[in-house]
């Protein structure tokens, strides 16, 4: 915290040297200084920089001044409407999924004996500790076709279904994952509401449900919150599981959101010749949009209390 | 919530049956790994030890799958060795030492934790082939590193804080420099810190994708992850073996779960991004 650094520094240290009061730090802060700048803030100005430039495969060496000319293009482009709209069907329902699901797996997993509780929240990690390429490999078996694929067996209907329904697997896909991150706050959120609180809606008689609905989920409103925020901008410029699942298809665009198209247009090679500049065009307004919502989120979520103290209790 | 519903058991079998599709893919993996042919979840053939060739002979063009398994152990273990030691000294400096500027740098550590860092990935690609690092594992393991340390400084400035000054102060009276106090006073006290950091460093370099497949080109240098997305895009793929592929790459994973689930949701349940 502040105060101790001002203290620390009152501190009379017997081999003080006139400016070593600032070498140290700055050695100490070097290396995350150096690797930082190269690896956040020069790519900051660079996707500026070279959303503003021609530069593509032929141009890689000598990029010439565009203007706004990329940004332009990105206008005129006729799937700019359906990129977009598929990037919010994305998020929305992925959003909606992973709040939902989180906050009934972190209910029911506190409703229930401690023991099976905790071990049915560490299930629900696994999907996020595993290797995100395995994990989609496992959804590629699950959705093929009868006799070889379980979803096939369950509904009876032979598909395959990330071709059949590409969006319902890219959602349930990214779900799985991200309802753990949600789970895990409510969880703590829950444990910590006041025991009396509790005990006082069971001496008035409330149902389970109603003490969910008038004790609970009022208290959980903050982190509710805090979560739908925080994966709203994680999801806007997520393409991972939607790259390895369709790689934007099946057809034309169909499941292409804006942050995989960005990356596409960069850095596959696609028609032979990559538009560098109009990718960098795309990235840059998912910067811009990720400065100014983080900038925001500080204001409003104190942060300093939500991501702040880590809340590792090891024992 | 304190009070046990009366009803928990049908509640507990509820939450069960939610979570039948985790345990469900995780059951199919093995049995594909395992068996000749598996439909559903049913194996429909002998096992066979045909899926595991990939071990011994290299596969359809690919670089013999050691390769890409050092290759993703080095870059794991790198990656962590990094984030640790470059985390905990930035961490130090913010918890202990006072300088110009340091209310701006923590707002600044705290902004870029929140920013979605994937979305550089364009430009960082541009900036690796003019720092000449493009195709190294050198390259993207200061790129993973990197982008990580907002996460690995927080963490490691909430363990600096919460350690009580006397120790280091009596070091420091002693005659210890200040880098010998953080070396061999200040680091051993937050063991537990750097254990979290350094456990979800791992997972999250084992596992990465997207940066080696986008920053690594050479099948030399390839790793577990661009390895077996290669199986992915094939039109033909011979489930059996690729699910041995992704068991011998998920085993860590795995094991690493099953011996520290309790702890993992400690790790997973701080701050870390989701």
């Amino acid at each position: 915290m502040a105060e101790q650094a001002v203290n620390v520094a009152r501190v009379p240290l017997p081999r003080r040297r006139r400016g070593g009061r600032y070498l140290m730090p700055a050695l100490f802060l070097a290396p995350a200084t150096v690797l930082i700048v190269c690896f956040f803030l020069v790519p900051v100005v660079t996707t500026l920089g070279l959303s503003l430039t021609d530069i593509s495969t032929m141009t890689f060496r000598q990029p010439r001044w565009a203007g706004i000319e990329n940004y332009r293009v990105l206008l005129r482009d006729p799937f700019l409407g359906k990129i977009m709209a598929n990037t919010a069907r994305y998020v929305a329902l992925t959003l909606l999924f992973n709040v939902g699901v989180g906050l009934l797996l972190a209910l029911l997993s506190t409703a229930v004996r401690e023991r099976y509780g905790g071990q049915v929240r560490a299930l629900w990690l696994l999907p996020r500790i595993l290797p995100p390429v395995v994990y989609v490999f496992i959804w590629q078996g699950l959705t093929r076709e009868a006799p070889f694929g379980l979803v096939s067996d369950v509904l009876g209907v032979s598909r395959n279904w990330i071709t059949a329904s590409p969006w319902t697997v890219i959602i349930l896909a990214n779900g799985l994952v991200g309802a753990s991150f949600g789970m895990l706050i409510f969880t703590s959120a829950i444990r910590a509401i006041p025991h009396e609180l509790f005990y006082a809606a069971a001496v008035d008689g409330a149902t389970t449900l109603q003490t969910v609905r008038r004790v609970v989920l009022p208290l959980l409103a903050w982190p509710i919150l805090f979560v739908s925020a925080y994966q709203t901008l994680s999801l806007l410029t997520s393409f991972e599981y939607i790259l390895l699942l369709t790689d934007g298809g099946p057809g034309f665009y169909t499941t292409t959101v804006w942050a995989l198209h960005a990356y596409k247009l960069a850095l596959q090679n696609y028609f032979g010749n990559v538009q560098f500049g109009l990718g960098a065009a795309m990235a840059a307004v998912l910067v811009v949009i990720g400065i100014l919502v983080s900038l925001v989120y500080l204001r409003v979520f104190n942060f300093r209390a939500l991501v702040g103290e880590p809340r590792i209790e090891v024992n | 919530m304190p009070l046990l519903p009366p009803r928990w058991r049908l509640l507990l079998v509820v939450l069960l049956a939610a979570s039948l599709p985790i345990v469900a893919g995780m059951a199919w993996l093995f049995l594909s790994g395992t068996f000749d042919r598996v439909h559903g979840l049913l194996p429909a053939g002998p096992p066979a030890l045909d899926n595991w060739r990939f071990l011994w002979q290299p596969v359809g063009g690919r670089p013999p799958v050691s390769v890409a398994i050092v290759n993703s152990l080095v870059f794991a273990v790198l990656v962590a060795a990094v984030e640790l030691l470059v985390a905990s000294m930035a961490a130090y400096a913010i918890a202990r030492m006072s300088f110009p500027g340091r209310r701006l740098y923590l707002g600044l550590i705290l902004v870029l934790h929140a920013f979605p860092a994937v979305s550089l990935l364009i430009a960082i690609f541009y900036i690796l082939r003019l720092l000449r690092l493009f195709d190294t594992l050198t390259g993207v393991i200061l790129v993973k590193a990197a982008l990580e340390l907002p996460l690995g400084i927080w963490l490691m400035k909430g363990f600096f804080d919460h350690l009580s000054w006397e120790m280091e102060m009596a070091a420091l009276v002693d005659g210890m420099s200040r880098w010998g106090v953080f070396w061999k006073v200040a680091l051993p006290l937050v063991r537990p810190g750097l254990l979290a950091l350094g456990t979800f460093a791992l997972l999250s370099a084992w596992g990465e994708f997207i940066l080696p497949y986008t920053l690594i080109i050479s099948s030399q240098r390839t790793l577990m992850s661009s390895y077996l997305q290669t199986f992915l895009t094939e039109g033909y793929a011979d489930f059996g073996m690729v699910a041995a592929v992704g068991i011998v790459y998920a085993a860590p994973v795995i094991a690493i779960f099953l011996v520290g689930q309790r702890y993992l949701l400690n790790i997973y349940g701080g701050g870390v991004k989701g």
